[in-house]
Parts: C-alpha cells; structure tokens; sequence
C-alpha cells in the first residue's frame, strides 16, 4: 500500500464541469487522503509546517488542477513558494521527498490538437508542463507522466467527463495498491482514461 | 492683594507682548523675557518692588525645570553619562574656576577672593541653556547632551562650593557684614545652610543626607503609583495638578532641610518616575508653571542690571563680560576637542555654557554675607552675570545663523539619533487599542500608550508595557507624550464625542501626523471623516464581516468563495462609504440631508439593477475571471483562461 495524497486546487470550484466530479470520485476512495486547498487556504495562509508533515506522511502527491496560462492555479504556486524548502525539499539537507513520487491530474480547455506545433498552442503539453517536471526532479521524486482531459469544457456536451472521473478513480487506487505500471508510464507522454498502464488486468 | 495682582499684571503684559515679537524677530523666548525686564524695571523701582527676593522665588523654576529633565531621562541613559558627568562637567568647573582665579589675581584681586570669582563664574546658566535647547530641539544631539552633563554636574558641584566659601572670609570684611546682616539673611534663604542640620555631627549629617536621599527614591518607587491611583478615583484635573505641585515641592523642601540641592533633589526625583506610567501627566502638570516661574525669573535678571552702575562703568564691564565668555568659549572648546563632540555641536557646546548663571547671584549673595567678597566688588560681579547672560541669546543666533548653518550636511546625517521618541502614540489601550499596540511593538515599534483608567494601565504593565495616564484629548498630555514628533496616532478610545474631538483636534494643529481613528459606527465614520481623519476603521466592521464569512460556510459554501463574496461586500460597501461621505453634513441628520438622501437612493437603485441582470450584485470585480469561458463576452473570458477553445 503506498499513501497517495491529492491536491486539489481550482478557484473556480462552483463552476466546475470535471474537476467537481473528480473531487468526489477521488474522496470517496479509502486510504487516499483529499486536500482542497482553497477550501483549506482561501486566504493564502499556509501553514507551512503541516504542509511538510503531510508529504513526508506520503508516498505519491498527485496535483489536481485546470490548466489556468499554461500553468497552475495561482494556489499552488504559492504553496510550492513556501513549502518546498531549502533544507527539506532541495538543497544541502532536503531530502525529505526523496524517493517519493508525483504525479498532475489536469484538464485543459483546449483540444489535443491545438498541443502541436502546428496547433493554436504552438507547443506540447508537456511542454508547458516542464517547470513542474523539473520541481520534481530537483525534489529527487520521481515524476510521473499526467493524467489529462483535453476539451474539458465541451466534455459534458459530449459525455466524457464520467469516462474520464471513472479513469481517475481507478487511477488513484491502483497508485493506493501499487498496481500502476510504472515503467510503462514512463515511456509516454501523458495517460487518458483509456490508456492506464495497470498492472493488473481486472481494470479496463 | 492689589499690589500683588498689580506685580502679577505688570510681569505678565511684560512677557505676554515681549516674548512673541522676540520669537518672530528669531531672538528666542529668553531674550525676549530679559528685554521685557529690562523695559519694566523702572516701574518696578518706582513701585517699590523688591526685585532680588523676587528672584529667588522664580528661581524655584529652576528647580522644576531639572524634575521635568529628569523626567525625560531615564536611570539607564543616566548611567551611560556618567563619563561626561564627572570628566567634561568636573573638568569645565575646575578648568574655568583656576584660569578666572588666575585673571582675577592678575588684575590685583587677593587670592581668596580670585578663588570666590573664579568658582562663582565657572557656572553656566541652566535655566537659559536648557530652556533654548529644548526650544531649538536640540536636546538629544550631542552638543545638547554635553551641556547638559556639564550643567548637572554644576548643580551638585554648587553644594561643595556653598560649604567652601565660608572659609575663605576675610576678618575685615565680615566685621562689615556683620553690621548689615539683613540682606545677608535675606539672600541665605535660598542657599545658606539650615539649622537643624548644623547641629548635627558630620556622620549624622552625611546619614539623614543619605536617608533623604533614599525616601525620595523609594517613595518615587512605591508610593506615586498608589497615590495617583488614589486621586485619579476623584476625577478632579486639578487634584492632579495640586499633587504634582506637592511632590516636587515637598522634595524641595526636604532637600534643603538635608542641606542638598533642591534642583538635585527633584533632578533625582524625575529620574525615579520617569518609568512610571503617571509621567506624562506629571510632565504637562508642571510645564506650566515652569515655564512662567523662569519667564518670571529671566524677567527679573532683566530688571535687576542696574544701570547706573553699567553705565558708570560700561567699559569694564563690557570688557570683563566679553573677556569671561571669550575664555569659557576657550576652555569649553578644548573640552569639547578631547571629548570628541563634532563639528558644529562642538560650537553649540562652547557657545552655549559661556555665560555664567543664576547660581552665580546666589553664590554671590552667599560671598558678600560670608564676608568674602567686597560688595563692590560683588555688584561689578553681578552686573557682569547678567550681561553675560543677556548675551547668550546673541551667541545662539550666532550659533544658528553661522556655524549651524555650515555645519548643516553633518547636522542632516546626524538627524537620526535625535528622533528617537515615540513613533507612534496609541490612545486608548482597551481591547481595541490593545491589539493595536502589541501588533506595532511586535514589528518593533516603538509606542506610547495613554489610557485614562488606572485599573487598564495596571493591568497593561503586568504584561511589560509601557503606559501612561492621562485623558489623551487633552493638548498639553499629548504634547509632552510627544505628539510634535510622532508619526501616526492611533485613536482608540471608546468615547465617540471625544474621538472626534481628538480627530479634529490632530488634524488642525498637527498635520503631519497620520491619524487612524476608531469609529463607533457609520454615522461615526462621517463625523470623522468631516472632522479631517481619512483612516477610518469601523470597530465592529471587520467582525461582523468574518462572522458573516463563518456563517456562509457552516451554510455549506466554498471557503475560498465565501471569502470572495465577502471581499466584494467589503469593497462595495467601502465605496458607498467613501461616496456618501462627501455628501454627508455633520451639521443636519442623515435622514434630513437631502443630497445623502438622494445619493444613497441611487447607489442602492444601481444595485439592485445589477442583481437583476443575475451578477453578483455589488457592483464590484465577482469573479469574473476564474469563470469558464464559454458563453460569456470574449472581453471577460480572455482575461484568465488562455486556454480557451472554440468552443459555442
């Protein structure tokens, strides 16, 4: 069993079309602990203390959010800010996330497509997803490809989004019980509901 | 009783047209008080009005004068002078004592009547010096600290010399003065010694010093605090001022009855309270009567130059006054080498000591009783006394008008030092205020505290800080709390008339001080707000808000939402604040003020419009922008989400 925590961070929450529907597939599983962090911190307040026990209490930190300008919510900056710090994340002595993994769940306005060179994005997602990547890397945690929904905001319309919550929860209990292949994940760029690389057949 | 409201009415028309045309003409009050006695003094000759025992009354605003220094200054700051109290003071007494004795014996004087010249003329004056520093802000630089080591250590140093002098007395002379003992008498009042104490052994003497000495410590100590808490209960202003007055007189008295200085005395006493939280409200008890006590005092050196001795012999006079300022200004310079005091306040330091003072007419009067200078000498003497101190205003405004002046860059760097009173000053420290001045001091600032409940101030000093009694909406306690100096003042008391009133109050007279001002409620805030404060914090604002924001969320709202819909109620009501403020009239109730009518209509039309159209509804930013962009105007939804598709 490894202890999986996810963040959650959208400001946006009530206006949600996937990640609200998300947050309540990923509460409901056991042994998965589920922070929202606008909830926890609508003033920006972080307790940074806390925030440190929680990642070493943790094996694997996924990172539920929008894509918000090819980044994260604001939220989340500032806890990366304040809770990664020299002497416990990086630097001379912060090896408290060492060995441990970490992994992005994000949903995206715009489609697959437009993630191309020749798309309206100009770039891959992973792309625009490197600084967090490399956040990792320096963290010495493994990271983990992102779990992702393109066209979010149409997704209703078109009847993707349980597809894809559906995806999220088998997602997360198979990082709970170590059934998420991840030397197959490695080698892609990004993971959908309809490509997990489970270790165990009964899923999918 | 007419001749007394007669004296009383001459000396005040006196100062009350001298002192200000002084002032704007940059001659400073002292002179200004001295010309005006000089200008009466015909008058009072024709009335008959005994000019030197007047005097020695005034003189006892000398002695206030050092309770209020010692007030300012605190045991620890005393200690840290106490290497320029004993060198610079002791060097500049002994140093000046020999070399007017060494003039004096030139000009054929005997040796011990040159030793009398020369220790009476090694003194400064206090009363002048320290009243035009104060007055020029200079206390704090260095030059104000030296001069003020060096005249403290005058006073004490005045003690030794009274017991000195009478052994110097010349057989011929006191056969002399024995056939006039009366003015002898009439001049020991202030300085010859007392009787009782004559009486006793050298050992008893030094012990009932020594035990006066500490009751005035101890009972500054213990009994002030229980005392004042005990007047306070009356809520009588003047029982406080009775009080103040008794204390510092009382410790006069009992010092002069020991035999000691009652300026040390006080001077000690000062320095004992100026830890109490009752110190402000000592301070502006007393400044009053100091000030007119030494206006009274300056008045009568003024009237007391007789001019027909000066002009008798203008040319010596001059020439010894001139020559005595020129060698004080000499040895006091050289002091100032070796103690390294800087650049320009080495000037401030040698120009302003070069007088003598008016321990110099005590100590003269004191030689002439005790046979041991002739009195004609002595009146040479005294008229050079008060020449030298009538030109001590001139070597200011030289000071000021040349060497300040060249020595300005320095002065500038140096600024910082001298402004080390309180920053901030906090009226009122209950549970309002009290907040207020733990979150200044907990980011290092320093404040003074001002409550006028005696059970509060208790209360705050068991938790370490400091505070002072008083009723903060009085002028001349917020003047000596340092309101001249301060940066900001935090009103927080809980009386909304008197809120007002200080508002208006700071804002008239002291506008560089930034004001934060508690208000009671919204009509509060408008009489604030007209009254010229323009940081206004609702008392109960901020709490109502937060409960609100507590209650959406038990209702099972977002946090992070219902802080943004709290944010924009705090915002949108700010506004309406702000815009119904400038329409509001202290001077007619909201309900009957037309325009504030007119306006708060339209403000809650615009609203209630805005809700219609299904937005938030306080006309403010929502949360715009972390909405999805579909379906709204391209204009909104561009703003955060980049990642907007195409989508319909």
């Amino acid at each position: 069993m490894a202890r999986v925590i996810v963040y959650y961070a959208h400001p946006g929450h009530k206006h949600s079309h996937v990640n609200r529907d998300m947050m309540a597939a990923a509460q409901a599983i056991e042994g998965v602990t589920f922070v929202d962090l606008y909830a926890e911190y609508p003033r920006h307040n972080i307790n940074i203390d806390k925030e440190q026990e929680r990642l070493v209490n943790h094996d694997i930190m996924v990172f539920q959010f929008p894509l918000f300008w090819y980044s994260t919510p604001s939220l989340i900056k500032e806890w990366e800010d304040l809770v990664l710090e020299y002497g416990f994340a990086y630097g001379t002595g912060g090896d408290a996330l060492a060995g441990k993994s970490m992994m992005l769940a994000i949903t995206t306005a715009g489609p697959e497509e437009a993630y191309q060179p020749e798309g309206y994005q100009h770039y891959p997602l992973e792309t625009f997803l490197t600084p967090l990547e490399q956040t990792a890397r320096l963290c010495k945690m493994a990271y983990l490809p992102p779990y992702v929904l393109h066209a979010a905001l149409r997704a209703p319309k078109e009847d993707r989004v349980s597809p894809h919550v559906e995806g999220y929860r088998r997602l997360l209990m198979a990082l709970r019980d170590e059934d998420y292949d991840m030397a197959v994940a490695g080698q892609t760029k990004a993971v959908f509901h309809d490509s997990l690389p489970l270790r165990k057949g009964l899923v999918q | 009783m007419t001749g007394f409201l007669l004296l009383a009415f001459v000396f005040l028309v006196a100062g009350v047209l001298a002192v200000p045309i002084a002032t704007r003409l940059g001659l400073g009050s002292v002179l200004g008080y001295l010309i005006a006695g000089i200008a009466i003094s015909p008058l009072l000759a024709a009335l008959h009005v005994d000019v030197v025992s007047l005097q020695h009354f005034a003189e006892f605003g000398v002695v206030m004068m050092l309770f209020l220094v010692g007030l300012e200054l605190e045991p620890k700051l005393l200690w840290q002078m106490r290497n320029r109290l004993l060198g610079l003071g002791g060097l500049q007494v002994v140093v000046t004592a020999l070399l007017v004795m060494a003039a004096a014996l030139v000009m054929g004087q005997g040796w011990s009547i040159a030793l009398a010249i020369g220790l009476v003329l090694s003194l400064s004056s206090t009363a002048i010096v320290l009243q035009t520093l104060g007055e020029k802000g200079l206390m704090k630089s260095d030059g104000g600290q030296g001069s003020f080591s060096v005249l403290l250590f005058q006073d004490i140093a005045v003690i030794p010399m009274l017991a000195l002098i009478p052994l110097l007395a010349l057989p011929e002379l006191l056969e002399a003065t024995h056939a006039v003992a009366a003015h002898g008498a009439e001049g020991g009042d202030h300085s010859a010694g007392p009787l009782f104490i004559e009486t006793l052994e050298g050992w008893q003497r030094a012990l009932v010093t020594l035990g006066a000495v500490a009751a005035v410590i101890l009972a500054g100590n213990y009994l002030t605090s229980p005392i004042f808490r005990f007047i306070a209960a009356a809520k009588l202003r003047e029982l406080f001022v009775a009080t103040a007055l008794t204390i510092v007189i009382g410790i006069a008295l009992l010092m002069t009855f020991v035999g000691l200085s009652p300026a040390l005395g006080t001077f000690i006493a000062g320095v004992v309270l100026a830890n109490s939280e009752y110190r402000h409200e000592l301070e502006s008890d007393i400044e009053p009567f100091k000030g007119l006590l030494l206006g009274l005092f300056f008045m009568t050196v003024g009237a007391g130059i007789n001019f027909g001795l000066l002009f008798g012999s203008f040319g010596t006079v001059l020439g010894l006054t001139i020559g005595l300022i020129a060698l004080k200004v000499a040895v006091l310079y050289a002091l100032g080498v070796i103690f390294k005091i800087g650049g320009g306040d080495r000037w401030l330091f040698a120009l302003g000591l070069a007088q003598a003072g008016e321990f110099g007419f005590v100590l003269l009067s004191f030689t002439v009783a005790n046979g041991v200078i002739p009195a004609a000498v002595s009146d040479q003497l005294l008229l050079v006394v008060a020449l030298s101190m009538l030109l001590t205003p001139v070597l200011f405004i030289l000071y000021d008008r040349i060497i300040a002046k060249k020595y300005s860059e320095i002065q500038d760097r140096e600024a910082d030092h001298i402004d080390e009173k309180g920053v901030a000053i906090i009226a009122g420290h209950g549970r309002f205020g009290g907040i207020v001045n733990r979150i200044l001091r907990s980011a290092g600032h320093s404040t003074v505290v001002l409550d006028h409940s005696s059970a509060q101030l208790d209360m705050i000093r068991k938790f370490g800080f400091q505070a002072f009694f008083g009723d903060a909406t009085r002028p001349d306690l917020l003047h000596s709390a340092g309101i001249d100096e301060a940066k900001l003042i935090v009103i927080a008391i809980d009386d909304r008339e008197k809120i007002t009133q200080l508002v208006h109050y700071v804002h008239s007279n002291h506008p560089h001080v930034h004001i934060v001002a508690r208000a009671r409620d919204r009509d509060h805030v408008y009489e604030i707000y007209a009254a010229g404060c323009r940081d206004i914090i609702r008392e109960t604002f901020d709490g109502g808000v937060r409960t609100g924001r507590s209650a959406l969320e038990a209702l099972g709202m977002h946090p992070f939402d219902a802080e943004k819909l709290v944010k924009d109620f705090e915002a949108a009501d700010r506004k309406a604040l702000q815009e119904l403020a400038e329409v509001y009239d202290p001077d007619i109730p909201a309900a009957e003020n037309e325009a504030y009518v007119a306006r708060a209509r339209e403000m809650m039309e615009a609203q209630e419009a805005e809700m219609k159209k299904g937005r938030i509804g306080f006309g403010i930013r929502s949360e715009r922008g972390w909405m999805p962009p579909v379906g709204r105007p391209a204009r909104l939804g561009a703003a955060r989400d980049a990642d907007a598709d195409d989508a319909a």
